[in-house]
């Protein structure tokens, strides 16, 4: 769908802080709050806005850290469903968290998140590589997250700038 | 020493003001908490890519001299940016020199063109370097008000008034600081006809034209016969972020470009090396990012004039740079009581209009280069602070 200039904008102001008041994000624009609430409500309902979440820096919760790995996966397409037959089955799992076709040397990217290694282990043999249609799987875990969906997470923002200039 | 010390001072310099930005700077600097409206540069750092370039030339050691008017191919990037996006040509052989940021150049613009006693007219509220500039040139400021209610822009009998048999040059700086006014090309088109019956030269400070939000820019030396008579000054602190790079150009006519050359040669060997490697990877990919900095500019200038003029300080929209100009005359406070107060009870930083010159009396300079949350607590303090008047 095309968008106006001034959607494309509360888009992309929301996209980077979806908390901010519908006021601020109306004097941004130059609209009435009712004009960019209608906005908003025309986002979400398209669909175009999926969901407003927040990026948590898990590491920093005790007991809850976790563990997350990248996992490339060789398929074989089926015949009239392709790829998303397989694709789907694979998301439909809740630890699942994205799910990518991909070009190169494998075909699906799957992102799965776990409380332990041995909870993706164990799902990578019993769930994964028992689907009939994947012919391999690669599994890396993540280390550590320096920078996620354009956040970094450890981040020295503090203001360098001197305090007046002319 | 038999004499006093002072005694042996230049007596230009012993006259000179100091800046009225001092006072509160060291007021501000002294206290906790305080939210800075009143900062001069962008509160972007300088895109990465532009830092690694900066690093990658110091990794291979191009830690010499450049020649005087710098870097061949960094002229050449900048001709062909003048070229592209104020539709303006410049020879990077002869017309384009780069310089210590745009403060340099006009320095140097100044110095290359005055004879003592020459006037040059300084269009206020301005800059705060312009006239002591003029002066230590040895020539003589002569002030010209905009007024508010105009939206500071400035009118041409306004010119006409100020020329004298001296006046030589005029100082223009759109988008302007302090006040974000820009010149459109008509208006331009008006200051042109004047500039071209009295035979003026034009340092034009188009430091802040990347900055535009509204309507296309129009730089001076585009308007038809004006290149001639203009020193173009520009550089990179503003739209790309590299404030402390110090990095600044002047583009003119060969005979002044080359006779600024010959002070800058003699005054400062060349702009710093690393700078001029990182300013060239600026021109080549910074496109999108000083794109990506205008439109977060833009968003918070909406927010934050018209949250101004709802807590009734009344402020014109600002076609450019990153300040915001509203007025203070409603509170009865003078532009320095009103910036002293609110820092002192409120701690927002911002700088009284009138440092800038005498019709920015009755004004004050936020500055919305910060971020939105800093912005929204400022708002919030600011409207207390009204309140409580």
């Amino acid at each position: 769908m095309k968008l106006t200039d001034k959607e494309l904008e509360v888009v992309e102001i929301l996209s980077k802080n979806a908390r901010l008041p519908l006021e601020t994000i109306a004097k941004m624009v130059s609209l009435s709050i009712e004009e960019t609430e209608q906005i908003v409500r025309k986002l979400e309902e398209e669909k175009v806005i999926v969901q407003y979440a927040a990026i948590v820096d898990w590491r920093k919760i005790d007991g809850h850290e976790g563990v997350t790995a990248m996992i490339d996966v060789k398929v074989t397409p089926k015949r009239g469903v392709g790829f998303d037959e397989v694709a789907e089955r694979i998301y439909r799992f809740p630890e699942v968290k994205s799910v990518y076709l991909m070009s190169g040397a494998y075909d699906l990217s799957v992102v799965i998140e776990g409380r332990s290694m041995s909870e993706i282990a164990k799902f990578v043999s019993e769930k994964l590589s028992t689907l009939d249609s994947v012919i391999s799987t690669t599994t890396h875990f993540i280390l550590k997250k320096y920078k996620h969906d354009g956040t970094v997470f450890e981040q020295g923002d503090q203001d360098k700038r001197i305090v007046m200039s002319p | 020493m038999t004499r006093a010390t002072k005694t042996y001072l230049s007596e230009t310099v012993v006259n000179l003001k100091p800046s009225g930005i001092r006072r509160f700077f060291d007021l501000a600097a002294s206290m906790e908490g305080v939210i800075s409206l009143g900062v001069g540069e962008p509160d972007f750092v300088t895109s990465w890519s532009v830092r690694e370039a900066c690093i990658l030339s110091l990794e291979q050691g191009y830690t010499s001299y450049t020649a005087n008017a710098g870097l061949l191919e960094l002229r050449e990037e900048i001709a062909a940016y003048l070229s592209r996006r104020f539709h303006v040509e410049y020879a990077p052989e002869t017309e384009i020199i780069v310089t210590v940021g745009a403060s340099q150049a006009i320095d140097l613009a100044l110095r290359a063109i005055i004879n003592p006693g020459d006037e040059v007219i300084v269009v206020e509220p301005s800059f705060v370097s312009y006239a002591p500039l003029v002066s230590l040139a040895g020539g003589v400021p002569v002030s010209v008000q905009t007024d508010g209610k105009q939206e500071f822009k400035l009118q041409p009998e306004q010119i006409e008034k100020a020329i004298t048999s001296r006046t030589k040059a005029m100082i223009l700086c759109s988008p302007n600081n302090p006040t974000g006014t820009v010149l459109n090309r008509r208006e331009l088109e008006a200051i042109g006809a004047i500039v071209q019956k009295h035979d003026l030269i034009v340092i034009s400070d188009e430091i802040y034209a990347e900055l535009v939000y509204d309507e296309p820019y129009t730089s001076f030396p585009a308007i038809p016969h004006m290149q001639e008579r203009t020193i173009l000054v520009n550089g990179f602190s503003k739209g790309f972020a590299m404030t402390g790079w110090r990095l600044g150009f002047v583009a003119a006519p060969k005979e002044f470009a080359q006779a600024i050359l010959k002070i800058h040669q003699y005054a400062m060997m060349c702009a710093p090396t690393m700078a001029q490697y990182g300013a060239i990877e600026a021109l080549k990919n910074g496109d999108n990012d000083v794109e990506e900095m205008k439109k977060s500019y833009r968003r918070r200038r909406n927010y934050f004039v018209q949250s101004l003029n709802e807590m009734g300080l009344s402020c014109h929209l600002p076609g450019g740079a990153f300040y915001a100009f509203p007025s203070i005359k409603a509170t009865g406070l003078t532009s320095e009581q009103f910036a002293e107060q609110l820092l002192l009870e409120e701690k927002v930083a911002v700088v009284p209009g009138s440092v800038f010159g005498k019709s920015g009396e009755g004004y004050i300079r936020c500055s919305y280069a910060s971020s939105l949350e800093q912005l929204q607590e400022a708002v919030k303090r600011m409207k207390r602070f009204l309140a409580r008047l």
